[in-house]
């Protein structure tokens, strides 16, 4: 299975050719959204940058980072304020060894937000010229970073679309392709399901403490003991507990086994199923899968979301036909036909396929004809991080066990 | 009109997803691994979640896909709604609860 793309100079492959203006603080959003606009250049906004929590700016920096060092980014503009902590420097030079051009602007010695504006689109203008030209690379799928993520779940999303996903997953990895679970939040309550299909046991145990540490952060969040960690439209949909969600979402990864664990915004080094660790809020994981490499996103939703990302298509495919009939302008594709009996589960899966092949060709996801490109990281810091270490430590004892 | 339907994942499994609004003396076709086993429906069951396949007791754990997704609070019989007012899941509970808080009382 082969795609045309554009060959990078570090050997990787992407599907699109994208200029990234990334705005370092928030400060900046609107002078970033003023280049892109005026060029075609692609951005996105956000509330992050400048913050005195070193696990909340080191993630701000390594998730921006992983976004200019993306394969579908074919050149970087960098616009920082300059008094914020994340440091536009570093991330440009972070960005720089993956060989494609990078530059830099600051407000505060340009001039102001006019004149950043101005300079922006004349260096933008710049890029594109240098930059341009047909996607004519070959790449094969083996090569490709499919990311799998589900959001507005419904009581369909575990019957229909995540099981296709799986099938469209197994294909993939069989032909030598990665895909990308995360949203640990939504593998608790399914370890055992999990912990069969590690490949070493360093892994099965690795993703058990991960998961530990999710649960423990759910535990603490709620003042009572309700036990209630599923959204209120995922109750009203069918759901009743975080383990029926959890089960239903990982199904998306197929059958195959998991070959690594990586850190939020972590490029994979193995090709097959990949973990990442990424909390549930649609955003923040698929924001982390993309700044990680995914080229795509396979989402699946039942009640239906407009998210898009700014740099990598986001494919939505709906567990039913009626959200895809609803909501027309956002999703992809249906998985409905399973509900209704005139289609298998491997039918739509192959169906997947086929997209994601198509996508990487260049066809545009509804996401990307529309503009859409949110961000977010996840909601991390130091204390909460020690803390939740802490509780793990205390009751160590479920790390050798199977669940 | 066509049949409405349940999907049935797993053989083991204690409940079925309703593909449709389920009223009370309808028939339900247990579709999937259900192989269409007709069975009778005592409750409103709305579309996308569960009926009960058999009776399931007091403390007896659930199961779908095969694997645990919580534990009945109070009997339940075959037919019936399973939610949120009879079945508790056991995860992500406060670890200063006793064990059998935990477990759901």
């Amino acid at each position: 299975m082969k795609f045309k793309g554009y060959r990078r100079a570090d050997g990787s492959i992407g599907i699109r050719n994208h200029i990234l203006v990334i705005p370092t603080v928030s400060c900046v959003n609107r002078v970033a959204l003023d280049v892109a606009s005026k060029t075609g250049a692609v951005t996105f906004m956000h509330p992050y940058g400048c913050t005195f929590d070193a696990e909340e700016n080191t993630t701000t920096e390594d998730t921006f980072i992983g976004h200019g060092r993306h394969q579908n980014v074919g050149a970087v503009l960098v616009v920082s304020l300059g008094c914020e902590t994340a440091s536009a420097r570093r991330i440009a030079d972070a960005i720089a060894p993956s060989g494609k051009p990078v530059e830099m602007l600051v407000v505060q010695k340009a001039g102001g937000a006019r004149s950043t504006r101005d300079a922006g689109i004349e260096i933008v203008r710049r890029l594109q010229e240098e930059i341009a030209g047909e996607p004519s690379d070959e790449g094969d799928v083996s090569e490709l970073i499919v990311a799998l993520e589900c959001g507005s779940s419904d009581a369909f999303s575990g019957l229909t679309a995540n099981p296709a996903v799986g099938e469209a997953a197994d294909i993939l990895v069989g032909a030598g392709g990665t895909v990308v679970l995360s949203e640990i939040t939504e593998m608790v309550g399914a370890e055992r399901v999990l912990w069969r299909r590690g490949k070493t046991d360093e892994i099965r145990q690795d993703l058990m403490k991960l998961i530990k540490e999710y649960e423990i952060e759910l535990s603490m969040t709620t003042q009572d003991d309700s036990g209630v960690f599923i959204s209120p439209g995922n109750i009203e949909g069918g759901l009743t507990t975080i383990e029926e969600k959890s089960l239903g979402c990982i199904y998306k990864a197929g059958t195959q086994p998991i070959v690594q664990i990586v850190k939020y915004g972590e490029r994979p080094t193995e090709k097959g199923v990949v973990i990442m660790d990424t909390p549930g809020f649609d955003i923040a994981s698929v924001t982390g899968k993309v700044a990680g490499g995914a080229h795509m996103v396979l989402f699946t939703t039942g009640k239906g979301t407009p998210t898009g990302s700014c740099i990598a298509p986001v494919l939505k495919i709906s567990s039913n036909n009626d959200t895809f009939k609803a909501l027309r302008e956002d999703i992809d594709l249906s998985a409905g036909d399973v509900l209704e009996g005139t289609k298998s589960l491997k039918q739509v899966g192959e169906e997947i396929v086929e997209l994601v092949l198509e996508t990487a060709n260049g066809k545009q996801a509804k996401a990307e004809y529309f503009n859409i490109q949110e961000f977010a990281i996840p909601n991390v810091s130091v204390v909460r991080k020690e803390v939740i270490h802490q509780k793990l430590a205390e009751q160590n004892d479920f790390r050798f066990q199977q669940p | 009109m066509l049949e409405k339907t349940a999907i049935q994942i797993k053989e083991s499994d204690h409940v079925a997803t309703a593909t449709v609004e389920l009223l009370p003396a309808e028939t339900v076709i247990v579709s999937g691994i259900g192989n269409g086993r007709p069975m009778k429906v005592e409750e409103r069951i709305p579309r996308g979640h569960k009926i009960a396949l058999r009776d399931i007791a007091a403390q007896e754990e659930i199961l779908k896909y095969g694997e645990i997704i919580g534990v009945a609070t109070q009997p339940i019989s075959a037919g019936h709604w399973v939610h949120v007012h009879n079945c508790r899941g056991a995860k992500g509970r406060r670890f200063d609860a006793t064990p059998a808080q935990q477990q759901g009382e």
